[in-house]
């Protein structure tokens, strides 16, 4: 390939902006290297967040585990914005919509399967090994 | 649109074709429509790689979907609980958040087309991800060793899958991590190796955000609950 089709070879606000591709512009508040310091120390929050939540006895116990997911979420929240420059302006409308295909894809197989196999489960339930193997 | 077509053939006299639309074919602005003619190759292989980082997360959803359903089929054996050790997961947690911080530094880097900088994250990168690896390795090796192996339960089978995935993508980006380095070394930063250090940035980042997804929903939840 030759050397003028980096990033550089035309003006970026000209074009689409490739996954990952971050402008290092005045105007961004969290661009560059304070982008990467901020995500890193929410990063850190939440990670450290999510350790508490899992280990004090101050959250009703079932409610950990809606508590940690909530925790995940926001933390790829976190990354998809600060290390992978994800954001909503339209020079990144293909990433974003390539990524909310596969969130689709993603929440169909994770939450299908365990809906589905709890209510296996609970249909099942009361049935012994031997029943279960009297089925047709 | 015709107005569209017409400024087109108007301005591509005495233009290379092929250029058509690059540069200031997309009237000054970033459409997100797919105006101003193709993307540039970084554009487009980026983009193209973060279609292969989806598929592969829709891979691990279904590994996820596979412990999620059979975490509680433990066949009398250990539970989570027992067997997690959660001193072991933060540290492991710190060195891959840190080293997906570092893979940034050295984006930034490359950015700024300095190699010394940049070689140095990229090793820092390297350094903490091994270490990563070995303290997975390491926990897998004592499960084994106390008869807690991925045949002992089909729980255990899950979760020797989904985590065992992702350590082999570590290992694999590891090895990419060395290729890089060396590429970079000898060839410098020619638009080819920044653009496959620009994908192996983004292979980084995406192992992370599933490193989330395992030690929340595998180790802190299985330890908690």
């Amino acid at each position: 390939m030759s050397n003028n089709d980096t990033f550089e070879d035309e003006p970026p606000n000209h074009r689409d902006l490739a996954p990952g591709e971050e402008l290092i512009a005045e105007h961004e508040p969290a661009g560059g290297l304070w982008g990467y310091v901020l995500g890193f120390g929410l990063a850190i929050l939440l990670t450290a967040a999510s350790f508490v939540a899992a280990q004090t006895d101050l959250i009703y116990q079932p409610a950990v585990i809606s508590a940690l997911v909530v925790l995940a979420i926001a933390q790829m929240g976190v990354h998809l914005v600060f290390f992978l420059h994800i954001t909503t302006g339209p020079d990144n409308t293909n990433n974003v919509l390539a990524l909310a295909f596969g969130v689709l894809i993603v929440a169909l197989v994770v939450l299908g399967s365990i809906w589905i196999m709890a209510n296996l489960n609970e249909n099942l339930g009361h049935m012994s090994l031997h029943d279960a193997e009297m089925l047709p | 649109m015709s107005a569209a077509a017409g400024d087109i053939t108007a301005r591509s006299t005495g233009r290379d074709p092929y250029r058509l639309g690059r540069g200031d074919g997309g009237h000054g602005v970033a459409t997100g429509h797919g105006e101003g003619g193709p993307a540039s190759p970084f554009v487009t292989v980026a983009y193209g790689f973060w279609i292969f980082l989806l598929s592969d997360i829709v891979m691990f959803s279904a590994f996820f979907a596979a412990y999620a359903v059979l975490v509680n089929a433990t066949a009398g054996g250990p539970t989570g609980r027992e067997l997690f050790d959660l001193t072991t997961v933060a540290t492991q947690t710190g060195v891959l958040l840190t080293s997906t911080f570092t893979a940034g530094l050295a984006m930034l880097a490359a950015h700024r087309r300095a190699m010394l900088a940049c070689q140095l994250w990229l090793l820092v990168t390297g350094v903490l991800g091994a270490a990563f690896l070995l303290l997975e390795i390491q926990e897998f090796v004592t499960m084994i060793g106390e008869g807690v192996g991925p045949t002992r339960s089909a729980f255990l089978s899950a979760f020797f899958a989904l985590v065992g995935c992702h350590g082999t993508h570590v290992g694999l980006g590891l090895l990419w991590l060395g290729t890089m380095m060396a590429q970079l070394w000898v060839k410098g930063f020619r638009a080819d190796i920044i653009r496959r250090l620009h994908c192996f940035s983004l292979f980084w980042h995406a192992l992370d955000i599933i490193w989330v997804a395992i030690f929340s929903l595998v180790y802190l939840l299985g330890a908690s609950s």
